[in-house]
């Protein structure tokens, strides 16, 4: 394993819930009877259907089991595989999408309670996100106090496509109570298919859907930056998961074309937007939209214009890379091994301590 | 460095302005209540003609939902793509250290002083008792 580098903070791994079943122990006996009465036997988000070869890499899958739902399994291919020191949780259910904001909140909990007992408590090397109910801020915020005792959460999660960009107020209590607590605000890849998945309307398929995962994170970068979050919250950092960030360059520059001309609309931004994205945003290394050569990427490294901007991630148990070749071409020893460890610390305070 | 007269003090009223050609440059002469600065009517992004943009007031913040508005009138929205120059400096509001309008010292001068010279005033009859607005160029 010559490209593997040993003692990094893998800052994407999704342990799988197995199904509504494997949380029935940790939901109250209302919820409880509404799930088997009700038969709600599974609420796996549409953006990754588990049977699809994208969201389980063949050597990382389990015959009869979903992708990422062992611990052996996942001690094995991503710790043990990757020699990373610690690896953030990202659990991925559909928690978001429940329109019944009581439900969802019965749901979040029990899943922070679920990750709590049966990986964080297994696992040392473990980290994780704190799932919240996001469609009703108070629900989310009461989540948030109940775990953030727990300095292995240590990250909020929310998805790139919910109703409103993410600079919206409706989100700020969240922002509030993370950046009180130290915890960051992670943002994942998905839909909660509530409206179309593109600005433009419905597409027809898939993989429009999974390239156009871009286009959801771009609107949500400008919002954060112009409604004003990183001037509200100046401590707040913000993870962008599975983004990707070749695109990031063009993408900044015309934002700061654009903030020239009219950033009277929005007094509060007060610095060029590409400079408060290098200091409040992240963004996982896996996928990556790499171009054709390493030399392509270094460009596209030097033009992003920072190094502290990216974070180490295998995105496991999906299927970004083939055997150990997380690193696409064009990544320095000095850079890859900020990516591994000096910017996941500085993006994730809670980190600190387990570091030091 | 020469002095040029460009206009008579009265000419050019209160959040007025005035272009004239200097030796084959344009220049934008603006009068802010009693107070003359002078730009080059070359915007140092792509060139536009900056001195006939929108004056403005120069908006900030303390933070997000809050909007103040100051310095009326002292800020020039060039006309191309809306950056903000402020009339006193040249500086850009987005860029103030690399990209600045090119700014000409102004003065207003009475007839008496001028007539003793150097100064050029080609279209100018100058009289003793008047007082005239000069640019350095
Ligand atoms: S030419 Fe003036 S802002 Fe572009």
């Amino acid at each position: 394993m010559k490209s593997v580098r040993h003692g990094g903070i893998d800052c994407d791994v999704h342990p799988a819930l197995p199904g509504m079943a494997a949380l029935l122990p940790y939901l109250d006996p209302y919820w409880q009877e509404q799930v088997t009465v009700r038969g709600i036997d599974g609420l796996d988000l549409s953006s990754f259907p588990t049977q699809m070869d994208a969201h389980g890499r063949a050597d990382w899958r389990e015959a009869g089991h979903k992708p990422g739902s062992s611990l052996e399994l996942l001690r094995r291919d991503a710790l043990d595989g990757f020699g990373s020191q610690l690896a953030i949780c990202n659990p991925l259910y559909g928690v978001l999408a429940i329109y019944n904001e009581h439900f969802a909140a019965a749901v979040a909990r029990a899943m922070n309670d679920w990750i709590t007992a049966e990986w964080l408590d297994r696992e040392p090397r473990l980290r994780a996100s704190i799932t919240v109910a996001a469609q009703n801020a108070e629900h989310a915020v009461d989540e948030i106090e109940r775990r953030a005792g727990d300095q292995r959460f240590v990250q909020v999660l929310l998805l790139s496509q919910d109703d409103v960009p993410l600079g919206n107020r409706r989100y700020w209590p969240i922002y509030a109570a993370a950046a009180r607590h130290g915890l960051t605000i992670g943002v994942h890849a998905g839909s909660t298919y509530r409206h179309a998945i593109t600005s433009n309307g419905w597409p027809s398929y898939y993989l429009e859907d999974y390239a156009a995962h871009a286009q959801g994170f771009q609107s949500n970068l400008l919002s954060l930056v112009h409604e004003g979050v990183f001037a509200k919250f100046p401590s707040l950092k913000v993870v962008f998961i599975e983004s990707g960030f070749t695109w990031l360059p063009t993408f900044m520059w015309r934002a700061n074309k654009t903030w020239r001309g009219v950033r009277a609309e929005v007094p509060w931004v007060d610095r060029p937007p590409s400079d408060i994205i290098r200091d409040h945003v992240r963004f996982t290394l896996q996928p990556t939209d790499a171009p054709p050569t390493g030399a392509d990427m270094e460009r596209v490294l030097n033009q992003i214009g920072s190094d502290d901007m990216l974070l180490f991630s295998t995105d496991y148990p999906h299927w970004q890379f083939d055997g150990d070749n997380v690193w696409p071409a064009g990544f320095s020893d000095t850079l890859k091994q900020r990516v591994l460890v000096d910017n996941p610390r500085n993006a994730y305070p809670r980190l600190k301590e387990a570091l030091s | 460095m020469a002095r040029h007269i460009v206009a008579d003090a009265g000419e050019i009223p209160p959040g007025g302005r005035k272009l004239v050609t200097i030796r084959g440059r344009e220049i934008g002469v603006f009068n802010q209540n009693g107070d003359y600065f002078a730009l080059l009517n070359r915007c140092p992004h792509q060139g536009a003609e900056l001195c006939k943009g929108t004056l403005i007031g120069l908006a900030t913040s303390t933070g997000p939902g809050n909007f103040e508005l100051t310095r009326h009138g002292e800020m020039l929205k060039c006309p191309w793509h809306g950056w903000e120059y402020d009339i006193r400096t040249g500086q850009s509001w987005c860029d103030p250290n690399d990209i600045k309008a090119r700014a000409y010292p102004v003065t207003v001068e009475h007839g008496a002083t001028l007539v003793k010279g150097p100064f050029v005033a080609e279209t100018f009859q100058v009289e003793i008792e008047q007082d005239y607005v000069v640019i350095e160029v």
